[in-house]
């Protein structure tokens, strides 16, 4: 196995050298000390001081935030050409979706992106709402908002918590998390699960808040703003971390734009888009929230991008829990949601309709949808065909970490080592997301 | 997302730029889809993006499916976006499959989008559509020595061995 294994990689490296050859650190990006054309192999005494180094950074590397290998190519300590090897955690979820009725396909697509399942979830179902032509309540629209936001403070944290690791700020990770809990706490609370929560529904959600839970969520949104201080403090004004994160993997909007890089990546350089903003949806035109934007583009913008959308996060919460419209929170469409468990007992006609939705589930008209949203990371769309049956024929999920990736190079080129795992955890890459 | 007027009025503006570029347009549940020639999905992108009333330039997203049954088997979609209207189209280009069973070809998009370099190997990857003139056309998730294109519609679910050391001698080809 070790012979095999070694041969494919002598393959690819020689493959990588050639490719560097060609073409020198393409795009933008900074022009760092080992920018410039690296095949001084040719002359003599110098080849053995610019002899490159092609190593494999992961796939099993804790900076890798999961199962990503990086083919690098390093003069030294400047990297020269960084290739992405995915595919290590695919699991084939887009196929397996083509075999579930729709509504079990929803805990199938919470699992992709396993930090932002209740964006991944949301997203399929407004492409099934889109078919369908299905209304949701105003109150599910404001619950699904609530979530969504904790989802993504949840999501943050553990990026920021992960990525001052990797910087080497250890407490701040046991303070994230420790907020991090909190938010599962919560999750389980209104959905029984704490991650992974098939919480949202087509036409809704699952359930509705149990009481006591919106001063609960309420009580955190305070707390939260009060610790994203704290952590600001902490990491702010820390000597390591700024001189580690400042002017580091700085790539044009024009860039990024054409790269179809979005999120908090694109927004680091100034670029106020976001769908929340842009193209409302599920009510978000109904809380006034700002969007952070960056100046420079850096990874310390980046930083403060995710940081300060952590406390309008809160913010929204807190409008969505206080302005809670009365009403359903899941469509009462019957041949598309579950009826009411009590209705069982005393309605035939309730009963065939659960009997109906639990064996076969709710036939789609034929048709394609795609439904974007803001996830934590970017865009995050579900591209969904019907065929008239009770299992859709395609689901395709649009998932940022997986188009971001294609930035990384471009950061990383020309710059040293220790700034890849900078820009690697400023990405915040999910390889649940970008697998699949 | 443009309406169906505006939609009817893309589709005219191009007809008339891309000598039969649009074979056809769909408007449904607000989606506008304009179904192109692929012979000439390149022209129609870059007329789409480098249009001044146009500007559709942002890629979205890129996506492949199968519609087995169907005659033009295969679709090639691209999600179009307008940052400044905030306007969305949808863009399919649908491929036969070839008589000779080879691979269904069609003409790369990264010169216009560089972000469908990823995407494209993917549906390349998942479907054994091949991309004409992308940089570097191999398989993104599956291992490279695999076989066969595992979402097309006929490609069975499952049963699929798990690669193990104890197995990797009896996976096809694992000596390449």
């Amino acid at each position: 196995m070790s012979e095999v294994r070694a041969e494919v990689r002598d393959e690819s490296v020689r493959e990588l050298a050639a490719g560097v050859t060609v073409e020198p650190a393409g795009g933008a990006g900074k022009a760092g000390e080992g920018g410039g054309t690296p095949h001084g192999a040719a002359n003599g005494a110098a080849a053995v001081e610019e002899e490159l180094l092609t190593i494999n950074f992961g796939p099993h590397h804790p900076a890798t935030h999961g199962v990503l290998r990086l083919l690098v190519t390093l003069r030294g300590e400047v990297v020269l050409e960084a290739h992405p090897y995915i595919g290590y955690v695919h699991t084939g979820i887009e196929k397996s979706c083509e075999d579930k009725s729709y509504w079990k396909v929803i805990p199938l697509v919470e699992r992709m992106d396993y930090l932002a399942y209740y964006f991944n979830a949301m997203t399929f179902c407004m492409a099934v709402e889109r078919l369908l032509d299905e209304e949701v309540p105003p109150r599910a629209q404001y619950l699904r908002v609530i979530h969504c936001e904790l989802n993504r403070i949840h999501s943050h944290l553990v990026w920021l918590g992960t990525s001052a690791l990797d910087l080497g700020a250890i407490s701040i990770f046991w303070y994230c998390f420790r907020e991090r809990d909190k938010i599962l706490d919560l999750f389980e609370s209104s959905s029984g699960q704490r991650m992974h929560t098939r919480y949202v529904q087509v036409g809704g959600v699952a359930e509705d808040i149990p009481a006591g839970w919106a001063d609960k969520a309420l009580a955190f949104t305070y707390d939260m703003e009060e610790r994203v201080g704290q952590y600001e403090a902490i990491l702010d004004r820390n000597e390591i971390f700024l001189q580690r994160t400042r002017d580091v993997g700085i790539v044009s909007e024009e860039r990024l734009l054409g790269l179809g890089v979005t999120g908090p990546l694109l927004r680091a350089t100034g670029n106020p888009w976001d769908l929340r903003k842009a193209d409302p949806y599920s009510s978000y035109d109904h809380f006034d929230f700002r969007i952070p934007v960056g100046t420079v583009g850096d990874c310390y913008d980046r930083y403060r991008v995710r940081v300060a959308e952590i406390r309008e996060s809160c913010s929204i919460v807190r409008q969505a829990i206080e302005g809670l419209p009365e009403g359903p929170y899941i469509t009462t469409n019957r041949k598309v949601a579950l009826p009411p468990r009590h209705e069982l007992a005393t309605s035939m006609e309730a009963l065939i309709h659960h009997f109906k939705l639990v064996t076969e589930g709710f036939r789609v008209p034929p048709g394609e949808a795609y439904a974007p949203i803001e996830g934590p990371r970017g865009e995050l769309g579900c591209f969904v065909v019907a065929d008239g049956s009770a299992k859709p024929s395609r689901v395709h999920m649009r998932d940022p970490s997986f188009v971001n990736l294609q930035a990384l190079r471009e950061m990383v080129v020309g710059g040293y080592v220790a700034d890849m795992i900078t820009n690697l955890a400023m990405l915040d890459p999910i390889l649940g997301g970008i697998d699949r | 997302m443009p309406d169906a007027t505006g939609l009817e009025l893309i589709a005219h503006d191009l007809r008339e730029q891309v000598l039969g570029a649009v074979t056809d347009t769909q408007h449904h549940r607000g989606i506008a889809t304009l179904i192109v020639d692929p012979e000439r999905i390149l022209e129609a992108l870059a007329w789409l993006r480098d249009t001044p009333n146009q500007a559709y330039s942002f890629l979205a997203s890129l996506h492949g499916n199968d519609y087995l049954p169907a005659a033009p088997r295969f679709g090639v979609h691209y999600e179009l976006l307008n940052m400044d209207r905030v306007e969305r189209l949808h863009v399919k280009a649908l491929l036969d499959e070839p008589a000779d069973g080879g691979l269904p070809e069609l003409d790369s998009c990264v010169e216009l989008f560089p972000t469908a370099s990823f995407q494209e190997r993917e549906t390349y990857d998942m479907f054994g559509i091949r991309f004409r003139g992308h940089p570097d056309l191999r398989r993104i998730l599956m291992p490279e020595e695999y076989e066969g294109w595992p979402q097309r519609r006929d490609f069975p679910m499952g049963g699929e061995p798990v690669l193990f050391t104890h197995n990797e001698t009896q996976t096809p080809r694992w000596y390449e």
